[in-house]
């Protein structure tokens, strides 16, 4: 239990809706994250999968509170983000840091790539010319110390998420969020950067926080998983228990709607596939927000909110009706 | 055996730009029989959407198109664009990756399928409507008849893309080419997505072409896959045969670069892929090609059998065997 780095204890996050001609009278507000709680240990990655609207970034993004929760608590390294002033907030942020999915939008084009990574070095006052820091940088990400003087636009998409994570390793953080990372790259590219993570965690004792919609690359580098469904954490546990045992009907048909490369296996096995689209958050169902996809639903299931709930092979999984 | 829908040779596509000339498509052959499910996969800027494009005549004046495309025995490189009109929507129709912009937002759904059924068709816009609501029930979209007179609007993100298959497939085309048609849905509607097309597929014989950077959506779906890289195909062959030997060095490559479970480290491509300004001499692929020697630049590769695929490599027969990293 020492061991953790992040707690994230009952977190919501409500967007309110702005008033249009037609919408009526009533404030309408869309519950984004809607009382989510997780853990990180060090040197772990989480991985957090669900489909669009799901609340995944929003939630990544309350973590660093780059977005102001609404309530509940991120207890970083045992001190409280919530309750922190700003300049408390900046100084720790020094071990938080996040890597964005487009590596076209997240760099300045008039920005030389070493001014990019030593800006962060600059923000917090850390003195010297550092000069060696981006070079050393620029090696452990797998790029020569020549590409400190170019711009952005002289490289791949592959490269330029390389400097993104040079600049967020800057300051030697504990936890990188990545928000979907590699989902912008060419699959023969995609793999040298999950190489990269891998290997950066292994030297660093980095965690990750890994957000992406794709389950076979959260499968590859994550220890844990945890699946959201409109604002809610549904499943959670360790990887390989939730993708091989999943007890969330909502995980089972998310992982039999990935196809496999394995054209045999892939026609070979029986799939669940849902009815439907993801509901509007603005009015989502009563009850359980998965019930109006599920082919298991019942009328408990419009009434009561299932809670998580440990099951046999040990993950944790908010249903009425588990799968065993 | 199955006649051939689709037959293109020596396809080429150039583009004139500011900067000087884009080699995008560099010589492309390529066969689609009757009823069959291709899968072009390949990664961006391979030049997958551009040749089916050419194909169409859907690109802008800035392209030059040479070589040949026939469809059901016409050739289509240097028909009037009046002629190719009438060709696009009745022997083929093409679906792309976001269904929003490809519907028009001020008409009702019912509308712009009609209008696509009486473009070739002498029906009243009664018989029309009727045909459209038809369609709309075929790709399945529940209460057909009320949705048919709602705006694209009103639609979620893949419930429009069945309503862009509907229109596709109004005057039953011999082909029907879906370049990325499920990239923007989630995996849950992707999945739907696919049923519908392999259905469309199954029930009314149609040709389809998939373009995709998906291996998982090809091995799902396809009958024959076709890979390319740099404007060529590299490798063509039954997805079964593709997936379990492959020869080419590009497509043993893709495959071991893809996240799989109980995979240990990913292999992934060195380098990246070439500028099309200044496409590599020779084997485009050499540059990142771990079994390329000095006669991979000088030739370039065409398609050779090579046991039960065709491959375009100099150097397939040296090749060590493919081992699964499963």
């Amino acid at each position: 239990m020492s061991d953790e780095l992040l707690r994230v204890t009952n977190l919501v996050k409500n967007f309110e809706v702005r008033r249009t001609k037609n919408s009526g009278a009533k404030k309408r507000t869309v519950q984004a994250v809607a009382n989510v709680s997780f853990s990180i240990e060090r040197g772990q990655t989480l991985g957090l999968v669900g489909e669009s609207g799901s609340g995944k970034t929003t939630l990544g993004r309350c973590v660093l509170r780059l977005i102001e929760p609404t309530s509940g608590q991120v207890e970083f390294d045992g001190h409280d983000l919530g309750s922190m002033k700003f300049e408390e907030l900046r100084a720790l942020r020094r071990k938080m840091q996040i890597v964005f999915q487009d590596p076209f939008a997240s760099l300045d084009p008039k920005m030389t790539v070493g001014a990019s990574i030593a800006e962060p070095l600059i923000v917090q006052g850390v003195p010297g010319d550092h000069n060696d820091k981006i070079f050393d940088l620029l090696e452990l990400v797998g790029l020569s110390v020549d590409h400190a003087s170019r711009f952005p636009h002289e490289f791949s998409g592959g490269q330029r998420q390389r400097i993104g994570i040079a600049r967020a390793l800057a300051l030697n953080p504990a936890l990188i969020i990545l928000d979907e990372p590699v989902s912008a790259l060419d699959v023969s590219i995609q793999a040298g950067i999950l190489n990269l993570f891998e290997d950066l965690q292994k030297k660093l004792g980095i965690s990750y926080l890994f957000i992406a919609h794709d389950l076979s690359v959260v499968r590859h580098v994550a220890d844990r998983i945890a699946v959201m469904y409109l604002g809610k954490i549904v499943e959670i546990g360790d990887q390989e228990t939730v993708f091989e045992n999943p007890t969330h009907p909502y995980t089972k048909a998310l992982l039999s709607a990935v196809p496999l490369t394995d054209p045999k296996a892939e026609r070979a096995r029986t799939r669940v596939i849902l009815e439907g689209e993801v509901p509007s958050p603005i009015n989502p169902p009563s009850g359980c927000r998965f019930r109006t996809r599920c082919w298991k639903a019942q009328d408990i299931c419009a009434q009561q909110e299932p809670v998580l709930e440990l099951r046999a092979m040990g993950q944790m999984s908010a249903c009425h009706f588990p799968e065993s | 055996m199955a006649d051939k829908i689709l037959q293109i040779r020596n396809l080429q596509v150039t583009f004139d730009t500011p900067f000087g000339q884009v080699f995008a498509v560099r010589g492309v052959d390529l066969d689609v029989e009757a009823g069959e499910l291709l899968g072009v996969v390949g990664e961006s800027g391979s030049g997958k959407s551009v040749t089916f494009l050419a194909a169409m005549g859907l690109l802008s004046s800035r392209a030059r198109v040479s070589g040949s495309v026939v469809l059901a025995g016409e050739e289509l490189i240097g028909k009037s664009s009046r002629q190719l009109r009438s060709v696009r929507g009745r022997l083929m129709s093409m679906i792309f990756q976001d269904p929003l912009s490809a519907l028009n937002p001020v008409h009702r759904v019912g509308k712009q399928i009609g209008e696509m059924l009486q473009a070739h068709q002498n029906l009243t816009n009664k018989q029309a409507a009727a045909r459209a609501v038809e369609l709309l029930d075929i790709v399945g979209i529940p209460q057909p008849d009320q949705r048919s007179s709602q705006y694209p609007h009103e639609f979620s993100g893949g419930m429009r893309q069945r309503v862009v298959i509907a229109i596709a497939i109004a005057n039953n085309p011999k082909l029907l080419i879906a370049d990325e048609p499920t990239t923007a849905l989630d995996v849950t509607v992707q999945a739907q997505i696919l049923e519908v097309i392999k259905r469309v597929q199954q029930q009314f014989g149609t040709a389809v072409v998939l373009i995709t950077h998906d291996l998982g959506v090809i091995a799902r779906v396809a009958d024959i896959v076709d890979v390319m890289y740099a404007g060529r195909n590299v490798e063509q062959g039954s997805i079964e045969s593709l997936y379990d030997h492959p020869s080419h060095p590009y497509t043993r490559g893709l495959l071991a670069s893809i996240p799989q479970p109980g995979k240990g480290r990913l292999t992934p491509i060195r380098g990246f892929p070439p500028n099309m300004m200044d496409p590599p001499s020779g084997c485009a692929f050499r540059t990142r090609c771990d079994f390329a020697d000095s006669t991979c630049e000088i030739e370039i590769p065409e398609l050779r059998a090579f046991s039960d695929l065709q491959t375009a490599c100099l150097r397939a027969q040296l090749l060590p065997s493919f081992r699964k990293t499963q």
